[in-house]
């Protein structure tokens, strides 16, 4: 991958920075989101916000757009302090963010979406004509030429992201907060952005970008703050920080904890058999283009690409969770149809969703009801757990994965992140899975949480499950895994075993293998 | 902090028994039961007995609720199901034949038993929104009833079908053991099987529970039969009651009072977590509040300003921002008890990480 | 129906390569709208074809409108709730109530001036009840509308348990003249019906709180982010809608001399009904008060189709429900297929 890193221009340095943020704290109930930190940004400099999932990234940026109030420290623009009490009030001092979902309107038109509450009015009548001609202008600065009067929806994530930037600039905005905006854009469509952000860049912006593609940032930026648990790690410059130690620093100790498990990658696998899944040709139009993907018993199988690969989309089609329409599947040789999760949890089939929060949990109900749900669901409603059952069930898989706190009674949205994750993880084993599916089950969850569900995974794959692990940690994934399918742009496009790649060879493959020859 | 007042009924049962004290201090006969020809009669006694059609149609839209649903059409499937049972009856060669009326009774709750599939069919299959789904019917079901009717006021003389909401079984009146068979039922099929929890698990997240194997569509099915079916009954007693069927009148404005009920029973509109008890004392208070207004000398027609007035207060009550206002009320007083000392909300857990901050 | 015509956007494409394929990008939303029309037309013709050519006629075109003005009125106010994505369950009951207000007030002796003022802010006042609700302390439009209604309803009857002639001649006068052009004609109810559609969709195009109102319907938060009054303009469209049913209220004592604290149960559903027909998406951000103006003529329609063919009335609401029905059917095949292609 070119990391074509832009000298830095030595005057900007000397200018003062448009925003100062000192001292910043931000407390939720029970929560210490943002404990002190600092954080400087200059006009005409690309400043990346690199954190894990949970670091205080997000809170930071809320801070300084008026979503959140800060409970001490003090944000300074352009010399001048200032407390916004909404994002309203930040735009008018010309902070503007675009996010990675799209915050438009998708049933309006583009020129409008552009526009709106800036629209070209006589005499408080909006002119139409003229409010689209000023948006065609806005589009063609960032060379975007699409019809202003075109409904938003009709266009891609990736423009609407750039209609997003054009409204930001009929604010006359300086500073521009892009929240991980490259998480779902193919690689042309990245370097569209890139191209827009450096013209805006080159007009003296200040631009705070936010992603996890570590790549993009070396690419992209001059400089980089680091966050850790809500606290500052540091701010550097982009020349002074190899990637090794960006990661030391946003990841801390945890590399070495887990060094340990890497013994689970190169254990010898026994293919000779039948494997406990074999999906030839599954895909679904505009989802996944038809793959291929084995599991053998006591294997664990990585899947690795970037979000929006079709990682996750591989994984849902094999469960059920979306409809394929090509290919088929086999569980243990024989043919089966699995079009809907039941079918796959008759097959003894678990997954656990990335989306913890939204399709993993049931936030109000306790983490025993939570923990037997996937049994009661498969034994039907007329046949409920017994009290005494789940209780002994409950309280072995609250031991076995050391549950925080240990009462069975908690309501399950009261638990932190990881112990979330552990009590779905105690969902689907206590199905007895023969064959498990974890999206991301580390993501956004403390260290030792993380370092727990890695060595059960390691654990009970050693003992015969075979288990297909999705994390965008791609050690994480050389670590577990013994074979690695890697996919790109929706694509598979190669499986490569993991005892004779490192993490470098893998970055390579997943951003170049096949590129030559792809038609 | 198992306080008594933390209960999730605490507040609709102590509601339920304010309405009572002021009753019977205003009017001491309220309390009082008399018994004639071994049959009790009084106030309470008709409290009872009145509730039962609201009873039945308020446990079936908890279902529904907690399915994260509502049904509308709860007051047009009632009018649906008065309408086929007085039209059989009134068909029929000898309408005090109780084999006549059982046919009928039964007739009428297969076909709400219906209409509730075809709502349960319009959210669960076709993802339609709730209340727009029920309100199809809410709004055709009425026509249906009067076609049924042939847009008259069918009335019947039928003594088996007057004794379903009028009659005494022993001392009590035949509708109370109706509402009770109804309570039980529900409560013990909700509570003694997973049907319950799965229900709420679907109210709090229809996608995880799909994922997790839930029949959701299923479940969600089910809460818009079981609702229908309890509607057809609470159409019958009703009908019953006024021995002839009223396509405009039965059941109008019943799905407001329905989700009433619920709300003051506690159960959250959003879904979830739901109470069968909560929704009985619910049932009971509007019931007395009725009785109350009526004993006031308020005519029945202004009584919708006094449920208007419950409804605001009960919503606020559960509005974040009024829950926020108490919320900031204690905090200010805990901080100023122990002299300006540290607000209660940090998380011990979270504070040796301040160590690490680098320059 | 030539009102349509206010309705069209100023704007015209002036890029001679805009396509078909553009034009029809650009169009997209209108399809539903133009769907009423069509059904619309079928419905008139098919009528005049089946009841041998005395359907289509100036007399009962025109009856058309003085029969549904109120209806119109109170769809245009239903149009501004659900295209923010909230509903309103109130107006019928708003309207029963300013209805039985003003002719208590008129039949008391106080001036019609006074009067109409009143029974105007009283169904305002009712609609900003619902609007605090919903905007301040979260309540869900249909619970907090469902207020609106039990209060309207029962304050209806504290005005008044039965109903109230207005004998004031300037009342009356708003239905009874007729402004004639040869078999046709119009009242100055149909006059204030229109012009309150012509009065809606300037608002709704043309100024920044109509655009407000599309953005919250397309999406609450992003509305919020891009700095446009979100509470304020929810709020407002409550008070629309309820000053929209004070003003059907008055018309509607109009149209029967009279106040009545039954009146207009149930028309908070042909209200919706006649919106969702005319093609406005019930999940907000989609449709056009010119759609609830064919909606209510579908509405209406049907039901002269009805007395005329002299079949029951509660073919009425079964019609309804059915076209309902049909509508809500497809829209929910539109929003899936674009949620597929986000």
């Amino acid at each position: 991958m070119p990391a074509t890193t832009p000298p830095l221009a030595p005057a900007r340095d000397e200018l003062p920075p448009i925003v100062e943020m000192r001292g910043i704290t931000v407390r939720f109930p029970g929560v210490l989101a943002l404990d002190g930190v600092d954080f400087f940004l200059r006009p005409g400099e690309v400043h990346a916000l690199m954190g894990e999932n949970g670091a205080g990234k997000s809170t930071l940026i809320k801070a300084l757009t008026g979503v959140y109030s800060i409970d001490a420290g003090t944000i300074t623009i352009a010399g001048e302090e200032r407390v916004f009490s909404s994002t309203a009030d930040a735009q008018a001092a010309g902070i503007s963010t675009v996010y990675q979902e799209v915050n438009l309107c998708p049933n309006l038109s583009v020129g409008e979406n552009i526009m709106l509450g800036r629209e070209v009015r006589r005499g408080g009548v909006i002119d139409w004509r003229a409010t689209h001609a000023e948006a065609q202008k806005h589009l063609r600065a960032l060379s975007l030429e699409i019809d202003p009067r075109s409904l938003l929806s009709a266009h891609p994530i990736a423009i609407q992201q750039v209609v997003a930037i054009s409204r930001a600039m009929v604010l006359e905005s300086k500073v521009l907060i892009l929240d991980e905006p490259t998480s779902s854009l193919d690689r042309d469509e990245v370097d569209r952005l890139f191209a827009v952000v450096r013209d805006l860049r080159a007009a003296g912006v200040a631009i705070l970008f936010v992603s996890h593609f570590i790549e993009q940032v070396y690419e992209i930026s001059d400089r980089i703050t680091v966050l850790r648990n809500g606290a500052l790690v540091g701010e550097y410059r982009v020349e002074d920080l190899p990637r090794d130690a960006l990661v030391t620093k946003m990841i801390g100790r945890e590399l070495d904890d887990l060094e340990a498990l890497s013994r689970t990658a190169h254990r010898q696998i026994d293919r000779s058999g039948v494997p406990v899944l074999r999906a030839e040709g599954i895909g679904r139009r505009g989802m996944l283009e038809p793959a291929d993907l084995e599991v053998y018993p006591g294997e664990v199988v990585g899947l690795a690409g970037l979000l929006g690969s079709g990682r996750t989309e591989l994984v849902r089609l094999l469960y059920g969770a979306d409809r394929p329409d090509a290919g088929h599947v086999s569980v243990h040789g024989e043919q089966a149809r699995i079009t809907s999760p039941r079918h796959a949890i008759d097959h003894r089939i678990s997954f656990s969703s990335e989306d913890r929060r939204a399709e993993g949990i049931v936030a109000d109900l306790t983490v025993a009801e939570n923990i037997v749900l996937g049994i009661q669901a498969r034994r039907g409603w007329t046949r409920k757990i017994r009290k005494s059952e789940q209780d002994a069930l409950v309280n072995e898989y609250i031991r076995a994965l050391d549950v925080r706190p240990a009462a069975p009674d908690a309501v399950v949205a009261n638990l932190s992140g990881g112990n979330q994750q552990k009590v779905l993880l105690a969902r689907w084993l206590a199905t007895a899975p023969e064959l498990l599916v974890l999206d991301e089950p580390t993501r956004g969850i403390d260290v030792g949480a993380k370092a727990d569900i890695q060595r059960k995974v390691s654990e009970l794959s050693a003992r015969g499950l075979a288990v297909v692990f999705i994390s965008s940690e791609l050690e994480e994934v050389l670590r577990l895994a013994q074979r690695i399918a890697v996919l790109r742009d929706r694509r598979k496009i190669g499986e490569v075993d993991s005892s004779e790649i490192d993490l470098d060879g893998l970055i390579d493959y997943l951003a170049n293998e096949g590129k030559g020859d792809a038609a | 902090m198992t306080r008594i007042w933390k209960h999730r009924l605490f507040w609709p049962i102590a509601s339920l028994l304010g309405l009572i004290v002021i009753n019977s201090v205003a009017r001491p006969q309220f309390l009082s039961i008399t018994m004639r020809d071994g049959e009790l009669y009084g106030a309470l006694i008709n409290i009872l007995r009145n509730s039962a059609p609201l009873m039945l149609v308020a446990l079936g839209m908890t279902i529904v609720i907690a399915t994260r649903g509502i049904d509308l059409s709860v007051g047009a499937v009632m009018a649906v199901s008065g309408a086929v049972a007085l039209t059989v009856i009134d068909n029929a060669a000898d309408p005090d034949n109780l084999g006549t009326v059982l046919g009928a009774v039964g007739l009428a709750v297969l076909v709400s038993l219906a209409l509730g599939a075809w709502n349960g069919f319009l959210v669960a299959v076709l993802g339609i929104q709730p209340i727009i789904a029920t309100l199809v019917l809410m709004l055709a079901g009425r026509g249906v009833a009067l076609l049924i009717t042939g847009g008259f006021i069918t009335t019947v003389n039928s003594a088996p079908f007057s004794y379903i909401a009028s009659g005494y079984l022993t001392v009590l009146p035949f509708a109370f053991f109706i509402s009770v068979a109804a309570i039980t039922l529900i409560a013990l099929v909700e509570r003694r099987t997973a049907l319950g929890v799965l229900t709420e698990a679907v109210g709090i997240n229809p996608e995880a529970s799909r994922l997790a194997g839930v029949r959701a569509r299923g479940i969600i099915w089910g809460a818009y039969i079981v609702s229908g079916v309890l509607a057809g009954v609470a159409g019958v007693i009703y009908a019953s009651n006024i021995r002839a069927a009223d396509a405009n009148a039965a059941g109008l404005f019943i799905e407001l009072y329905a989700i009433l009920a619920v709300v003051l029973g506690g159960t959250s509109l959003m879904g979830g977590k739901f109470s069968i008890a909560g929704t009985v004392v619910g049932v009971l208070i509007i019931q007395t509040l009725e009785s109350t207004i009526l004993f006031l000398g308020v005519p029945s027609a202004q009584s919708p300003v006094f449920f208007a007035i419950v409804v605001v207060i009960v919503v606020m009550l559960q509005s974040s921002r009024v829950r926020r206002g108490f919320a900031r009320l204690a905090r200010l007083r805990q901080r100023r008890a122990p002299d300006g000392g540290p607000p209660p909300d940090v998380d011990p857990d979270l504070e040796p990480k301040r160590t690490e901050v680098a320059a | 129906m030539s009102v349509t015509t206010t309705e069209r956007r100023p704007v015209r494409a002036e890029s001679r390569t805009a396509a078909l394929q553009s034009f029809l990008g650009r169009r997209a939303p209108w399809a539903p709208t133009i769907a009423a029309v069509v059904i619309l037309l079928i419905l008139l013709v098919g009528a005049e074809a089946f009841l041998r050519g005395d359907f289509i006629t100036a007399r009962n075109l025109s009856a058309l409108l003085l029969d549904n003005a109120y209806l119109l009125v109170l769809a245009v106010g239903m149009t501004f709730v659900i295209l923010t994505g909230g509903i309103d369950l109130s107006v019928g009951s708003v309207m029963a109530f300013t209805g039985i207000l003003g002719a208590q007030l008129i039949s008391s002796g106080v001036p019609v001036a006074v009067a109409v003022p009143v029974m105007l802010a009283g169904g305002a006042a009712v609609g900003l009840l619902i609007g605090v609700l919903v905007q301040y302390f979260d309540v869900q439009p249909f619970i907090a509308s469902l207020a609106g209604l039990f209060l309207a309803r029962g304050l209806a009857f504290v005005v008044s348990l039965s109903s109230i002639k207005v004998e004031d001649a300037g009342i009356l006068w708003l239905q009874s003249n007729r402004i004639r052009l040869g078999d046709w004609y119009v009242t100055p109810t149909g006059i204030i019906a229109l012009v309150v559609v012509a009065l809606a969709a300037f608002v709704l195009h043309l100024t920044r709180f109509g655009r407000t109102v599309y953005a919250i319907g397309g999406s609450e938060q992003s509305a919020r982010l891009m700095g446009l009054d979100v509470g304020r303009t929810k709020v407002a469209v409550y008070v629309i809608s309820g000053f929209c049913g004070g003003l059907a209220g008055l018309m509607l004592t109009a149209y029967s001399g009279a106040g009545y604290p039954r009146n207009g149960i149930g028309t908070e559903l042909d209200a919706i009904a006649a919106v969702v027909i005319g093609g406005t998406l019930l999940t907000g951000g989609r449709g056009y008060v010119a759609g609830s103006l064919i909606g209510v003529m579908v509405f209406g329609t049907i039901k002269t189709i009805i007395s005329f063919m002299g079949a029951e009335q509660s073919w009425m609401q079964i019609i309804v429900g059915a076209l309902l029905l049909l509508f809500i059917v497809v829209q929910r095949g539109i929003v899936a297929r674009s949620e597929h292609r986000r």
